[in-house]
Order: structure tokens, then C-alpha cells, then sequence
């Protein structure tokens, strides 16, 4: 029953624009969307380059890519709370562009983090399962090298719109390393999943489990429009 | 039919040491139909991989439509684009048949391809599949796809790479027809590599046996089935060689 009056609670939270939730949402897409460009600019260069290119050391810096996609996000979170505190090595430099700890500017960095050995690595996937026999083909229709590289990366667009999605779907849950940087200050740094833990905490599941709802209408909403740009429909 | 498109002098390529191809001399006339038949593993596909200049000789010279292009020379794009291949295995695009077609042009920069699109689905009677997804096609009519995407490019030079190999014969005949006619009335000059010697037979203005890497034979269809100057070729043509 919990569970039905939460997703009543999140109906009623979203028919009458509470304020405090709308922040909580807003901060939430925000950090996310800013992290997961960052992680989107970085990766899927990376993932193209280690697709096509052949060169010494390209195992070791996949084994360590892969390593990445498995990173736990507490650890993360630790990794970028020693770097970004005061005493860290980055933080003691006080560097102008490199933000505080307890910002969404801390919130961001954990989470390109997160997400970007994930984009890298599927878009990699991606390129590396296109048929190798695609690239000779298209070049012997008077492809240039260039225009050969988009050809493969336009077959691959499943897989690293996949990645994309799988990059989203990391931050937009990831509750631990968001916590640890950010610190879930209330209209600051409280985002969707910091906002469940303390509602949870303070046995408000009801609220609790509204949040949830909408986080998962989020991430639903998102893969929805994902499929869209595939140009697929949900019934394929 | 003299003129020579391609002049082959002393190109060879290997991999790791391995001769692929060795061939001294080899002319290929503008126009003609040019059959290369051979078993398989003889080094027929590198040989067309290397007139499609996706791949460097090892040492030689490509002449090729006024050009000279050696192990390290740089082939341009235009020249390059003069020439194009269908392979055994055809791969297409994950777009619609139309697109396929449409993809050469677009490479080239033409984006008012609409009418010679049709014309080449036409051409393979395939148009009214041109909305339909590649992907959805059969083998015959994928390879029909890819033969109407080398066509619609009007290369000077088409190469054939085993292209019916695994088509039942109603896309064998369809294939050889658009070939036939391709060079009849566009008068592009045709490379088909082939194990298949009665299609050699049915299609070649002259034929080159190539056996473990180097060309044994070149002649004049007739010539080659019925008076073959080396026993080899015989023995090839009636099936009597074992490889």
C-alpha cells in the first residue's frame, strides 16, 4: 500500500508544482545533463579512436576503460572529495574553474566521472561491431577517410546512442558519490536520490517513494526519447 | 578495344612474406569485359582490391586512365572515384534501399541524385523496394542493391568480385543481363573475378587464369576454352585440376 500511496503522493507533488520538488528535479537534470555532456565530448571521441586505431598500449588503456565501467561511485566520490578538498592536491591550489566541495560544480565532476568510461566503452563496442568489410565497401565507392569514419560511426549509432543512455541512467541514480561531494544541502546540492535517502532516514517513505516515482519517470522518459532519435518505435 | 585503362608492370603484393599476387605485365583494355577465373585462395579478390586501390602494391606500377601509381604513391580521389567494386559478400547500409543507392552520390557531394537513383533501382528491378529497409532484402536482391549502387556512379571501370557466387540462377541471369548491358551501352569496362568458368564463358571478352599468385593465362574467350596455349588452363576449364 506504501508503494500506491507514494506514486499518489508524486501525482499530487507534480499536479501542484510543489516548489521544493521542482528544485530537487531541476538540480537533478541539471548536474546530470551537465555531467553527461561532459562525459558524452570526452567518451565517444575516445571510444571512436580506440574503435579504429590500432596502436601499442590500446589493450591496456581498454582493460583500464573497462575497469572504469565497473568503478564503484562511492569511490569515485572519495577519489574527487581528495582531489577538490581544501588539503586535496587540486583543492589547495584554489584553483578559479575547479569547484568546492559540497557544490553541484563537485556533483558534476564525480559524475562525468561515473559516466564517461561507460559512453567511451559502449561507443567503442558500438564501432567495433560494425562489419569490418563496411569500411573497404564504402571506400571503394569513393568514400574519403573521413567520410569512411562517419559511414561506420552512422551504422554504430544504436550502440553509441546506447552508451548515452547507459552514461544517463549511471548519474541519474547514483546516489553514493553525490552524497559524499555534494552533500545533499537543501536548494543547493539535494537532488532526486540524496532527497530518497534522507526522506527514507527520517521514515517519511511515503514522500520517499514519490521521489522514486519520479525519478524512474525521468529515466523512463529519457529512454523514450532516445528511442525516438534512433528512429524506432516502441512497438519494434 | 586496344586502348589500355589498366597497365599492370611488374606489381606484387604480399602479406608477411606470403606472394598473394604476382603479376609481370597484365593489360586491361577500355571497354572489354575482362574475366579472371581461378580457385579459390589463387589471389583473384587481391588482385581486384589492388585495381580498386584500396590496397598499395608491394612493388610495381598501376597504370591506370593516365596516372602512375606505385607502393607509396598517393592514388586521388578523383581517380580513385572513377573506379568501384561489387563484392561476393555485399554490405549494406542500415538505411532504405533508395539511400543505399543514393549513397555514392551523396559521397560526391550530389544531393539531386533522385532520378538516377530510380533509374539504376530501374535498371535491377528494384524499385519498388526503394522504400524498403536494406536489411529486410534477400541475397539476390541485396546484391541486385549493391550492382545499382556501383551503377548509379557511372564508374569507368566496374569491378566484380565473385558477385553471383551464392545467387540462385534467376539472379545469376538478372545479374549478368544488367552486366552485359552496362557494357554494351555505357561501355564501362568490366573485371570479373570468378571460379565460375562457364559464366567466364557466358560473359568474357577475354580471360586470365590465375593460379597460386601468378596469371598463367590471358586470351581471347575462344581462344581460352578452345584452344588454351597452357595445359593448366585446360585442365582448369574441364574441371581436371585438382587444388
Amino acid at each position: 500500500m506504501e508503494i500506491l500511496r507514494g506514486f499518489a503522493q508524486a501525482v499530487q507533488l507534480i499536479l501542484h508544482r510543489d516548489p521544493a520538488l521542482a528544485t530537487i528535479v531541476a538540480l537533478s537534470l541539471r548536474v546530470t545533463g551537465i555531467a553527461l555532456l561532459f562525459s558524452t565530448v570526452l567518451g565517444i571521441p575516445l571510444g571512436i579512436f580506440l574503435g579504429f586505431s590500432r596502436f601499442v598500449g590500446r589493450r591496456l588503456v581498454i582493460a583500464m576503460l573497462y575497469t572504469g565501467m565497473g568503478f564503484p561511485p562511492v569511490v569515485v566520490g572519495l577519489f574527487v572529495y581528495m582531489l577538490i578538498s581544501r588539503s586535496g592536491p587540486i583543492g589547495k591550489l584554489a584553483l578559479p574553474f575547479v569547484p568546492s566541495l559540497f557544490t553541484p560544480g563537485a556533483m558534476i565532476i564525480a559524475q562525468t566521472i561515473i559516466s564517461f568510461p561507460l559512453i567511451a566503452g559502449f561507443t567503442m563496442a558500438a564501432v567495433m561491431g560494425v562489419d569490418p568489410q563496411l569500411r573497404q565497401q564504402v571506400m571503394a565507392l569513393g568514400a574519403t577517410r573521413w567520410q569512411g569514419a562517419w559511414t561506420v560511426l552512422t551504422e554504430a549509432r544504436v550502440g553509441v546512442l546506447v552508451s548515452i543512455v547507459a552514461g544517463f541512467g549511471s548519474v541519474i541514480s547514483e546516489v553514493g558519490a553525490v552524497m559524499m561531494v555534494g552533500g545533499n544541502i537543501e536548494n543547493y546540492t539535494r537532488v532526486l536520490t540524496t532527497a530518497i535517502v534522507l526522506e527514507t532516514n527520517k521514515g517519511r517513505f511515503t514522500l520517499a517513494m514519490a521521489l522514486g516515482v519520479i525519478l524512474l519517470a525521468l529515466s523512463f522518459i529519457a529512454n523514450v526519447i532516445m528511442l525516438r532519435l534512433q528512429g524506432r518505435t516502441l512497438d519494434e | 578495344m586496344s586502348e589500355s585503362i589498366f597497365r599492370l608492370e611488374g606489381v606484387s603484393k604480399g602479406y608477411n612474406g606470403r606472394c598473394v599476387v604476382d603479376v609481370p605485365g597484365l593489360d586491361i583494355h577500355r571497354g572489354e569485359i575482362f574475366c579472371v577465373v581461378g580457385p579459390s585462395g589463387a589471389g583473384k579478390s587481391t588482385l581486384l582490391r589492388l585495381l580498386n586501390f584500396l590496397e598499395p602494391p608491394s612493388t610495381g606500377t598501376i597504370h591506370f586512365d593516365g596516372g602512375r601509381y606505385g607502393p607509396a604513391d598517393e592514388v586521388p580521389l578523383a581517380q580513385r572515384r572513377k573506379v568501384t567494386t561489387v563484392f561476393q559478400r555485399s554490405i549494406l547500409l542500415n538505411r532504405s534501399v533508395w539511400a543505399n543507392v543514393d549513397y555514392g552520390l551523396w559521397l560526391r557531394g550530389d544531393r539531386t541524385g533522385g532520378e538516377a537513383v530510380d533509374a539504376a533501382l530501374e535498371q535491377v528491378g528494384l524499385k519498388d523496394l526503394a522504400r524498403q529497409q536494406a536489411r529486410t532484402l534477400s541475397g539476390g536482391e541485396l546484391q541486385r542493391v549493391a550492382l545499382a549502387r556501383a551503377i548509379v556512379i557511372k564508374p569507368e571501370v566496374l569491378l566484380l568480385d565473385e558477385p553471383t557466387a551464392n545467387l540462385d540462377p534467376y539472379n545469376v541471369g538478372l545479374i549478368e543481363e544488367i552486366v552485359r548491358e552496362l557494357n554494351h551501352t555505357r561501355g564501362t569496362t568490366v573485371v570479373l573475378v570468378t571460379h565460375n568458368v562457364f559464366q567466364a564463358k557466358r560473359l568474357a571478352d577475354r580471360v586470365a587464369l590465375l593460379l597460386e599468385c601468378k596469371l598463367v593465362e590471358i586470351a581471347e574467350v575462344h581462344q581460352f576454352f578452345e584452344s588454351p596455349s597452357d595445359p593448366r588452363t585446360g585442365a582448369f576449364v574441364r574441371g581436371d585440376l585438382v587444388y
